[in-house]
């Protein structure tokens, strides 16, 4: 067993169930998305306004963008994990791997405070 | 026929080279990629590659040929090149080579040894074999039968990225071969000493196992049984 740290949940089942469950998330807004453009064609800022005001939508959108943030960061650090490597960046690849997974982690969590913000900061 | 084959001796040269030769080939006769480096070996003694039984059983000289791994043995010219196009041989790849056609497969033993492919089985021993129905028999083809010859490991990406942590095709295929075997008592253990981000979930799918395997064996198919055998333990 190959033990790490880094990955979203220790353990290469969890990050594939995660991966797969947050997709099926984020399919199922991109469609629900669709679904309401499709069905108001005419959409105004007053229905829009309307849509995001109730709690249900609020809820499904911030599960989306918390589904966005850990997808991301799963594929983000198989990502660093295959290419910033020891055998393609020699003995500074700990260093910047490290750099890349903690800027990838701090990009999400402001999005994910940035989507809070704009969600209940709706009047 | 012109060849272009990749030479590479580490106590004289300081980089490896493509080098071009002419090889006579009998007419009217598809001959297969090992045959043909025996031509070569006829005229220059130094080329440097493994073969053994040169029928596609003992896995010694799997390289990397126009682009696709495969056995030289068992692979005719004409499956590889166009009429009147070059042959390229190469060692296979992302291996350490030893020289010319040679690689040093340390790494894909290490990650066979890994999977601890034997029976292991905690009952007390019986006075005959242990039987198998021939359903739980059945569960073994298509597993059993792999050469070790490293052509679908080799022509992985995952395993050319994380060759030290990702098993492999052809480890992982093994890995479920004794997973499946109705003998074998160790599953749990097999299932936990696999369930970290690299061992098995590095696999991304990419069938190149599948595409080159000599054998007809489909590595991928095995993944998924472990994957599917991963969730079941955990949920």
């Amino acid at each position: 067993m190959v033990t790490n740290v880094s990955s979203f949940g220790r353990s290469g089942l969890y990050d594939w169930i995660i991966q797969r469950l947050t997709a099926v998330v984020l399919a199922s807004y991109t469609f629900f998305l669709l679904g309401i453009f499709i069905l108001n064609p005419d959409l105004d800022y007053e229905q829009w306004h309307g849509i995001f005001s109730s709690f249900g939508m609020r809820f499904y959108t911030l599960l989306a963008m918390l589904s966005v943030c850990a997808h991301a960061w799963v594929g983000m650090w198989t990502i660093s994990t295959d290419y910033l490597t020891d055998d393609m960046l020699g003995s500074k690849a700990v260093a910047v791997r490290f750099v890349f997974q903690v800027v990838c982690a701090l990009v999400f969590l402001a999005y994910l405070v940035w989507a809070i913000q704009i969600l209940w900061g709706i009047s | 026929m012109l060849v272009s084959i990749y030479r590479y001796n580490p106590e004289t040269d300081e980089k490896p080279v493509m080098q071009d030769v002419n090889v006579d080939l009998p007419q009217g006769k598809d001959l297969m990629v090992l045959d043909v480096l025996e031509l070569m070996k006829q005229q220059d003694t130094s080329i440097s590659y493994r073969r053994s039984c040169r029928e596609g059983v003992c896995g010694s000289d799997g390289m990397n040929m126009n682009g696709t791994n495969g056995l030289a043995c068992i692979t005719p010219v004409s499956s590889i090149v166009k009429p009147g196009k070059k042959l390229i041989l190469r060692p296979l790849p992302g291996l350490p080579v030893i020289r010319d056609l040679v690689v040093d497969m340390t790494i894909f033993y290490k990650q066979f040894e890994k999977v601890k492919p034997y029976l292991i089985n905690d009952e007390p021993a019986t006075a005959i074999e242990r039987l198998q129905s021939p359903e739980e028999r059945e569960k073994l083809d298509g597993l059993y039968e792999c050469i070790l010859c490293a052509c679908c490991s080799t022509n992985c990406p995952s395993f050319w990225w994380n060759p030290e942590k990702f098993i492999g095709p052809a480890g992982l295929l093994q890995a479920y071969r004794f997973l499946a075997d109705s003998r074998d008592t160790a599953t749990v253990e097999r299932l936990s000493a696999l369930e970290d981000p690299f061992s098995v979930f590095r696999c991304r799918g990419i069938m190149n196992c599948v595409a080159v395997c000599p054998k007809g064996l489909n590595p991928t198919r095995a993944i998924g049984h472990i994957k599917s055998m991963l969730i079941q333990q955990a949920t």
